[in-house]
């Protein structure tokens, strides 16, 4: 099948790159990243043509002269001297990205004693063969998915995560993914987080742009929760117009683990986040959030894709957006109950609201359902603020334009008040409320930025009295 | 013990299909397979017009160039389009002037449906336009409807009768190439029904038609065309069954519905093709392409379909909203049992500003069935003000069947409001037992709690259809006769 | 009527009825009180068949056939007859067709035709107008949407069409005001009769000011441990649960 051609002959730089940069590594490595990229120019870069990519063109992201950076830059660039994440009273183990790469900034976890790891990819493949060996592109399978293949044939760092059984990792860990470069430049992080048996973890993973430059991030995250398992995890995006951020996410839930996932977009110019959820034992859980807010030209596509494969497991998965201007969005929810998955419980919701005649979504909530002992239900909406709420608020002396950022406000808290970090919570609902006023597209610093409280004026009203 | 779920629902859902049955009437058939010769040898025995025997040329060739669609939740071996017989005609013996001179085989095989033309005729008031194969034997009330302008006929004769109508609306709303199966619709229709209700006329009665697939290896392509001219009003009645028969057969109709101004057409469908055996060999392949247009302002098209039979179902009876303040509505229940599949569901394309839409699919699955709604709503940037409200139900009977939602919402406005809303259950052994309780046979139950279920959509039909509808229900999932 | 003879039940290996014995004769009503989570409602459920739960010992005869050996069907055509402590619903049935089915499976159980629809539809009538039931229930489906007391009104409802030997009413008072319980035991008390026995299972004493027993019986921890006659019902109230739990 054809994939996207572009006027730089993207595919067939990569092509070449790939025969030119082959790292040394372990004979099946190398085996992987040839099946991968067999797979690659197979496929090709998705296209419209393609059922699941029918909403989201990639065509445009993908016309520019981009350079592949495979190694660490070299001219000493400091992410502190270019990015600074000051969320007051956030207190997290750092680490950051700059252009796909680690940069080792000479933190350590104070928990590293216990055997608690957070390192690069470069360093793990080098010193954690054996985990590597077990996990890695295990849980992201690109037979099917030429995004996922193009990263596994070219990855070379991004961030490692090792917890032991037992251990419940106190301190929130957070990773910046920074792009900066003068000329375009198309990068390919790859994340592994392995927690074991009982472990807990909070991880925060930010993708920020610093400057106006065009990106294009195609990142790759496996995560493997063993029994009982608690992960809280929190995709926070805030990119430029020109960046296009490809995001493939897939869970591995094992017997009682316990996934929350939230994708909170406040900006970018294309983004495109595939969640794979797979409750592969008893009584597992999975809780999958979203909330986007786009205007402009910008695009913003879910994928969520959960795979009931055994009984007794919970899934829930709201997303709420608001679409401006010449927004576009998209929402393919699908969930699987397969043969025998009895009492599953799955929800599924996708709400949108339009606010304005050129913004456009297309919402597929798809149930397929295998097994008869389940309660399945979905809903999907598509519409605009109240008028009975908006005539209220103004019959309150309320103006109209205030009236209508209160609503769209309230509408997007139903996922705001469910992030559990309350430093966090606190400071993506002042980035909300930015949003909504229109101030956060000037902002060039990154989706936590900021330095002080901000001036409570137009919210302050008890929303639940509405 | 007796109240095993998996004895129970085995019990249940072992009815076998009751409409069994053949009749031998003499054929006249086109040779086997397809071809421009095969085209031109049908339009020659209907003595059809020359822009005609073009049309399904066209149709032919551009089938031709199309591939199957496998888009479907469905799975089947291909289809070998040159082993079916494109045209079968019970052998015309004269024109026939009253029922007595039906062929009395023919009326033996209505009789053992229970669809008796003289019942019909003077029980229920009802218009019956039987097709046996392609061709239409019998036409009743044509003329009290006559007086009233009103076309109700068979297409054949409507090619005759009302050439220029046919030609004006014919493919305008299923263009020839709108899919693999109305390319080939178009190209080998053989008969069906058309249906004109002049302006400002309610028809005064249900116009009814029953299809049956009678002959081995026979296709049967219909091709069914209703114009609700301005401020008109008719309620339209299709219903199936077909004989059981060991090899699959394909069925690839095409309806196409018009709504003028102020005009309003209600369609009602229980499809009860032979669903094949309980090992899920033979059966119905049901390809069919259905749309509406409310063309003029103020135009209301109204589906409801109950779907218990057929190997394989492929069909979405869609309602384009041109007109502003028109209304669509789909209202479907769909049964499916043993090795059954059905992909089916609805279309809105909101076009017209304050358009309104309605869509209430309640699907029920047993056995090792798959029963899948798949539905599109569109709203595009002219629709202002308009809305959508979907509830699309599954329920499911047994553990080895499978029930999906494939909902599909595209909104390109902001005053337009679209709602979706889907549940999956099964009925739940406190039901059962709570019948039970009251001396309800568990069969019994699960009848009354399937019609329930499904009451929001049996009511839509006229009264005549509700209560069959209701039998083929029972039938479907009980294996007694209500 | 009703013969219980050291009756032994348990659900999922967990004893519940740990030998019940209970003797009820045509025109009786019984009480059977006790503490919450002793049995009570079980012992409604394996009467009426509920297959939950395991039969481990005993036998219950009711008009000399053995229920034990009958679906629950066959027993509710026997004569049996349970007002559900929380009545389901079943989205689009209609009442109408819900008990009319009823009627006449229970009337096919006897080997008679089906009753005429205007008769049906009369009996209906007659019996919401004994009840002071004025709601329009005939379209209305089985369940859906009622309140507390419209579920309990409907149950003693359908206890009047179908005409059982013997009702158990399980906790048929809990979540009624006051109205909606004389309604219901109003009902009840029209509809004794010298061939017809009532089995009324309850948490307070309150409803059998209203429904007066015959025998009161006391179960706990799966047993009966007390029998008596109406004071029995008052004692208990005076001196609580705590007083029986003393004595076993």
């Amino acid at each position: 099948m054809e994939g996207i051609t572009t006027n730089y002959n993207t595919k067939e730089t990569l092509i070449r790159l790939f025969g030119e940069n082959r790292p040394e590594e372990l004979p099946a490595m190398a085996r992987l990243r040839e099946q991968a990229m067999e797979a690659f120019v197979q496929n090709g870069f998705p296209h419209t043509k393609l059922e699941k990519w029918r909403n989201t063109d990639l065509s445009r992201s993908l016309n520019h002269a981009f350079i592949f950076p495979l190694e660490p830059a070299s001219d000493g660039t400091e992410p502190e001297d270019i990015f600074r994440c000051d969320v007051p009273g956030f207190n997290t183990h750092m680490v950051s990205l700059l252009n796909g790469r680690v940069i080792d900034q000479g933190n350590t976890l104070p928990q590293a004693a216990e055997g608690v790891i957070v390192c690069s990819m470069a360093e793990a493949f080098e010193k954690y063969k054996d985990l590597i060996e077990r996990h890695y592109a295990k849980y992201a399978g690109f037979g099917d998915n030429a995004m996922i293949a193009l990263n596994t044939a070219f990855a070379r760092d991004g961030v490692f995560i090792f917890i032991p059984d037992n251990v419940e990792v106190s301190r929130i860990v957070q990773t910046v993914n920074l792009i900066h470069s003068t000329e375009p430049v198309f990068v390919q992080p790859r994340n592994l987080v392995i927690m074991g048996r009982n472990s807990s973890l909070r991880l925060v993973m930010c993708d920020d742009s610093v400057d106006n430059n065009v990106g294009f991030i195609n990142s790759v995250s496996e995560f493997v929760l063993a029994e009982n398992a608690r992960l809280d995890h929190y995709k926070l995006q805030n990119k430029n117009d020109h960046s296009a951020l490809i995001n493939n996410s897939a869970f591995h839930l094992e017997a009682g683990a316990n996934l929350s996932t939230s994708a909170i977009s406040l900006n970018g110019g294309l983004i495109r986040n595939e969640t794979r959820v797979l409750l592969n034992g008893r009584s597992s859980h999975a809780d999958v959030l979203g909330a986007y807010l786009m205007d402009r030209h910008q695009h913003i596509d879910n994928q969520v894709f959960i795979d009931h494969a055994v009984s007794d497991c919970t899934s829930n998965e709201l997303f709420k957006g608001i679409l401006d201007d010449s927004a576009s969005g998209v929402f393919n929810g699908h969930i699987l109950v397969r043969k025998d998955a009895q009492r599953t419980n799955a929800y599924q919701n996708n709400k949108n609201i339009l606010i304005s005649d050129k913004a456009v979504i297309d919402t597929k909530p798809f149930l397929e359902i295998y097994a008869d002992d389940v309660k399945c239900s979905h809903g999907a909406t598509v519409g605009q603020l109240d008028a009975e709420a908006m005539f209220y608020l103004r019959s309150r002396g309320i103006s109209a334009s205030n009236a209508r950022m209160l609503l769209m406000y309230a509408f997007v808290a139903e996922i705001v008040n469910r992030i559990s970090i309350p430093e966090l919570r606190e400071r993506i609902d002042d980035l909300v409320k930015k949003r909504l006023r229109g101030e956060l597209s000037v902002c060039d610093q990154c989706v936590l930025h900021c330095n002080s409280r901000e001036q409570k004026i137009a919210f302050d009203i008890d929303m639940s009295k509405i | 013990m007796e109240n095993d779920p998996n004895n129970i629902l085995d019990e249940v859902t072992s009815g076998e299909y009751k409409y069994g049955f053949y009749t031998d009437i003499e054929m006249e058939t086109a040779p086997k397979g397809l071809s421009e010769d095969t085209i031109r040898f049908i339009s020659a025995k209907k003595n059809e017009p020359e822009w005609l025997l073009e049309f399904r040329l066209n149709a032919y060739r551009k089938w031709l160039s199309m591939t199957e669609p496998t888009w479907a939740h469905l799975h089947h071996p291909p289809i070998n389009y040159q082993d079916i017989i494109y045209y079968a005609a019970p052998k015309k013996k004269k024109e026939l002037a009253s029922l007595d001179e039906v062929d009395p085989e023919l009326i033996e095989t209505f009789n053992k449906l229970g669809i008796s033309l003289e019942e019909q005729k003077r029980l229920s008031g009802v218009a019956v336009d039987a097709v046996i194969d392609s061709v239409s034997v019998k036409t009743t009330f044509s003329e009290t409807l006559e007086k009233q302008g009103i076309i109700f006929c068979s297409f054949s004769e409507a090619v005759q009768k009302v050439p220029e109508l046919v030609k004006q609306y014919l493919g305008t709303v299923v263009p020839s190439d709108d899919n693999y199966f109305a390319a080939l619709n178009s190209a080998v229709f053989s008969d069906g029904s058309f249906c004109y209700i002049p302006k400002g006329v309610r028809c005064p009665i249900e116009l009814s038609t029953y299809f049956r697939i009678n002959a081995a290896n026979t296709g049967q392509f219909e091709r069914t065309l209703i114009i609700g001219d301005e401020g008109s009003y008719v309620s339209y009645m299709e219903g199936c069954t077909a004989p059981m028969r060991d090899e699959n057969q394909l069925h690839a109709a095409i309806v196409e519905i018009i709504a003028l101004k102020d005009a309003e057409v209600k369609y009602s469908t229980v499809q009860n093709w032979y669903p094949g055996n309980k090992k899920g060999e033979g059966g119905i392949y049901n390809f069919v392409t259905k749309r509406g247009i409310c063309k003029g302002n103020n135009s209301k098209i109204s589906w409801t379909q109950v779907e218990t039979g057929s190997a394989i179902t492929w069909k979405y009876p869609s309602v384009v909203l041109m007109g502003d303040n028109t209304v669509g509505e789909f209202y479907s229940v769909a049964v499916t049992n043993n090795y059954q599949q059905a992909d089916t569901g609805t279309k809105m394309i909101h076009l017209g500003r304050n358009t309104k839409s309605t869509i209430i699919s309640k699907g029920i699955s047993a056995g090792q069935s798959n029963n899948s709604y798949r539905g599109l709503v569109k709203m595009t940037k002219r629709a202002l003000n308009s809305r959508n409200f979907s509830q699309c139900d599954s329920l499911l009977l047994g553990d080895k069947c499978g029930a999906h939602t494939f909902p599909y919402i595209k909104t390109e406005n902001q005053s337009s409001i679209v709602e979706h809303e889907a549940t999956t259950s099964k009925i739940s052994d406190d039901q059962l037992f709570y019948c039970n309780q009251r001396g309800i046979s568990t069969e019994s139950a699960i009848g009354l709690i399937v019609n329930g279920y499904a009451r929001e959509v049996l009511k839509q039909l006229p009264m005549e259809f509700a209560v069959e509808a209701q039998k083929l229900l029972a039938i479907s999932l009980e294996g007694s006769v209500g | 009527m009703l013969s219980i003879k050291n009756l032994r039940a348990s659900i999922n290996g967990k004893e519940i009825l740990r030998g019940i014995n209970l003797e009820i004769r045509p025109g009786e009503v019984h009480a059977i009180m006790g503490p919450n989570g002793t049995g009570k409602s079980t012992l409604a459920s394996v009467i009426a068949g509920r297959d939950i739960f395991e039969i481990e010992e005993g036998e219950i005869i009711f008009r000399g056939k053995n229920l034990l050996e009958m679906p629950v069907e066959d027993r509710a055509s026997e004569g049996i007859f349970l007002s559900f402590q929380y009545p389901v619903e079943i989205p689009g049935v209609s009442i109408t067709n819900f008990m009319r089915t009823a009627v006449n499976e229970q009337r096919k159980y006897h080997g008679l035709d089906p009753m005429p629809a205007n008769e049906f539809l009369a009996k209906m009538e007659e019996k919401k107008r004994m009840l002071d039931i004025h709601a329009k229930l005939a379209n209305r489906s089985v369940n859906e949407g009622f309140s507390g007391g419209e579920k309990k009104k409907n149950e003693i409802f359908q206890l009047a069409m179908l005409e059982p030997a013997l009702a158990i009413l399980d906790e048929t008072d809990s979540g009624l005001d006051i109205d909606a319980l004389k309604v219901v035991a109003n009902g009840v008390n029209k509809l004794r009769r010298p061939d017809n026995a009532f089995l009324v299972i309850t948490h307070y004493q309150r409803l059998l000011d209203y429904i007066v027993p015959d025998i009161v019986h006391v179960l706990f921890d799966g047993r009966i441990v007390r029998s008596g006659g109406k004071e029995l019902a008052m004692e208990l109230e005076e001196k609580g649960y705590e007083w029986i739990r003393a004595e076993a």
